[in-house]
């Protein structure tokens, strides 16, 4: 594929609280204290949406946010990619227990809630984005191939785009069935044309080289934890502010080789 | 954008398996919504439920064996497709070629079926519960691509009811892109109570069988489908994806914004595209669930971009909503209406609404067909519009 421009970043992990405190970390520079995430309020949704925003809803915001602090495009001129492997299955055990119940009532904002895409429309709702919005899913390769997916957007529809991965472990008996960790989420904006804050050029093509493990022993215990966390590398990279190649799996067979250039 | 060559495509849903059923349903006006019974549903509704379909998968995808994946093999078994998609295969390698999948629930009926048969003491899950291979959203894409030996780029996209309408824009950026050089898309979406029950919390269910703008509309009815199209920007087939337009409303997350903003320009961000004008379309086949707000709303936007000419209908009369089936399915049937040339009725529908000023076809009317509009709408107010057409 084409060149792209990344713009700026967001990220939300234990220990990995924001892409400015979580830089020192990604450096190696201090190590990583998986501090649980506090509690985040997303301010920009209006609120009768932000009293029904979910945890996950909160998670992707905050990662969406910190992104949208590195760059100067407004996010309503952004096209929108959610990557997400499961979404929210705090909800899907809720309505599965309450379909186990007589009578059944399941609540309605947990259904409306539940769809794949929630976090997208709260994110549209938000940020008063009115272009396209995708939501995808590729299991533990979702970041790779939603950053296929928002590379494509930039490419062919021309548009600048909105890249947030997120996801959350689930609540017991579920969370025994999913191997999730820890929450986490990540967030790219990328742009068509390089902008003075641009971190770097990437390319991304598929390839069947191993995907790339992170050296610090905690760092990679995390990347490991969360679909989220698989873009680690790659925001590595880009904390380091190094150039060169990373390799992120990307669903079933293949994997995904991302470089970054020079802007 | 180049038009995008459509070599083969398949359906199945309550009104059958595979296209020639499609074909006689609509020329017939028969639905294939019942009164069903389905797994322990107790509501009052009508149901379109794929027959003959739900037997354990056996083999080397048995693990992958739920009610979502059962229907992906039934429906990936009709027309030929699975003979399309290996001579494709032999022509650009298994690894060129994408996997979009379209999907709203996945295979969350096993988790609904886990949670009954969770420990009583324990409260844990069955052994037998798989949540990777049937409840995950990658779950029906990761199936169809391990089922058709294609190891290409794989994604399952899932915006509710809008999901499988989107997976032909995101198969044609791939391509355009270089990431792949054909894409199988798709949408897979089966019945489950999550969904009954969930739509019936928000009194969306209709007691009575789906009608689309009609006057005494209730709500929907729930169906389930299954379809498929092979996108081969080489074939030599005539049919093509020839735009689409994606938005999204900004405004409810399960109300449409009342004055159809997004599904405007969604509509005629397909257009612009295909470099189409408004007067080219020939039949509009709409998202037409059967609520107040979905058709009042739709009716508006495409009297802003079309007038109240363009003939146009819903065809959820014949399937029911089949959720993230539903552009799939309404895809192979714009396709059916450009191959044979026939633009179904609004089936069901006994009296227009009044407020509903689009040209609603009461009657199925037989005409040559070049081009169709398909809208496709969903929760978190993501809109997809799809333009379809005859190449020479």
């Amino acid at each position: 594929m084409n060149t792209v421009f990344i713009e700026s970043v967001g990220l939300a992990a234990p220990g990995l609280p924001s892409w400015q405190e979580g830089r020192a970390t990604l450096r190696g520079e201090t190590a990583l204290v998986p501090a649980p995430l506090s509690p985040h309020t997303p301010t920009m949704l209006p609120l009768n949406e932000r009293r029904r925003a979910t945890p996950t809803v909160r998670l992707a915001f905050r990662a969406a946010e910190d992104a949208m602090q590195g760059t100067a495009l407004p996010a309503a001129s952004l096209a929108t990619v959610f990557a997400s492997s499961d979404a929210d299955l705090a909800i899907i055990h809720r309505i599965c227990l309450a379909l186990t119940a007589t009578p059944r009532l399941i609540s309605p904002t947990d259904f409306h809630n539940s769809v794949h895409n929630a976090a997208a429309g709260y994110w549209s709702i938000a940020a008063g984005a009115r272009a396209a919005s995708t939501t995808i899913s590729a299991h533990s390769g979702s970041f790779a191939a939603g950053l296929v997916e928002a590379c494509a957007q930039v490419l062919v529809d021309d548009c600048d785009v909105l890249l947030v991965a997120f996801d959350l472990p689930a609540p017991e008996p579920l969370h025994a069935k999913c191997a999730m960790a820890h929450p986490a989420a990540a967030a790219i904006v990328l742009t068509r044309r390089p902008t003075e804050r641009s971190m770097a050029a990437l390319t991304c093509n598929s390839t069947s080289a191993t995907e790339t493990t992170l050296d610090e022993a905690a760092l990679e215990q995390l990347r490991l934890g969360n679909p989220a966390a698989r873009a680690l590398p790659l925001i590595q990279m880009l904390a380091l502010q190094r150039f060169g190649s990373v390799v992120l799996p990307l669903g079933l067979a293949a994997n995904l080789a991302v470089e970054l250039r020079a802007p | 954008m180049n038009p995008l060559r459509i070599s083969s495509y398949t359906v199945s849903s309550a009104v059958g398996a595979g296209r020639a059923a499609h074909v006689r349903a609509l020329r017939a006006g028969t639905t294939g919504l019942d009164r069903l019974s389905f797994d322990t549903n107790t509501l009052d509704c009508w149901l379109g439920e794929v027959r003959d379909f739900d037997v354990p998968l056996t083999g080397a995808l048995a693990d992958w064996d739920c009610r979502n994946n059962r229907l992906a093999e039934f429906a990936l078994s009709q027309d030929g497709f699975l003979d399309a998609v290996a001579a494709c295969r032999a022509r650009y390698g298994a690894t060129r070629i994408g996997i979009f999948i379209g999907t709203s629930t996945s295979g969350v009926q096993h988790t609904e079926l886990a949670y009954r048969a969770r420990d009583a003491v324990t409260g844990t899950l069955p052994g037998w519960f798989d949540q990777r291979r049937t409840q995950n959203i990658f779950s029906v894409a990761a199936f169809v691509a391990l089922r058709l030996g294609l190891s290409g780029a794989a994604l399952s996209i899932s915006t509710a009811c809008s999901s499988s309408a989107k997976v032909f824009a995101a198969a044609s950026r791939a391509i355009a892109a270089g990431v792949c050089d054909a894409a199988v898309v798709g949408g897979v979406d089966s019945l489950c109570l999550t969904t009954l029950y969930g739509f019936n919390s928000l009194q969306l269910i209709s007691a009575d069988i789906c009608r689309p703008a009609d006057a005494a509309r209730l709500g929907i009815s729930i169906g389930e489908a299954g379809g498929f199209a092979l996108l081969d920007p080489l074939a030599e087939g005539s049919l093509a994806l020839l735009g689409y337009g994606e938005t999204s409303d900004a405004f409810h997350m399960s109300l449409p914004e009342p004055a159809g903003r997004g599904a405007i320009e969604s509509m005629r961000a397909a257009l612009a595209r295909a470099h189409v004008a408004p007067g080219e379309v020939d039949y509009i086949n709409l998202h037409g669930t059967g609520t107040i707000a979905n058709d009042n709303t739709e009716s508006r936007a495409v009297c802003e971009v079309f007038g109240n000419i363009t003939p146009c209908s819903s065809t959820k009369g014949w399937t029911g909503h089949t959720l993230g089936a539903a552009g799939m399915a309404e895809a192979a049937i714009s396709l059916m209406a450009i191959e044979q040339g026939i633009m179904p009725c609004s089936l069901n529908t006994r009296t227009k609404d009044p407020a509903i000023e689009a040209g609603i076809l009461l009657e199925t009317r037989v005409a040559p067909v070049a081009r169709v509009l398909s809208n496709s709408f969903g929760f978190g107010g993501s809109n997809c519009s799809l333009l379809f057409g005859r190449l020479p």
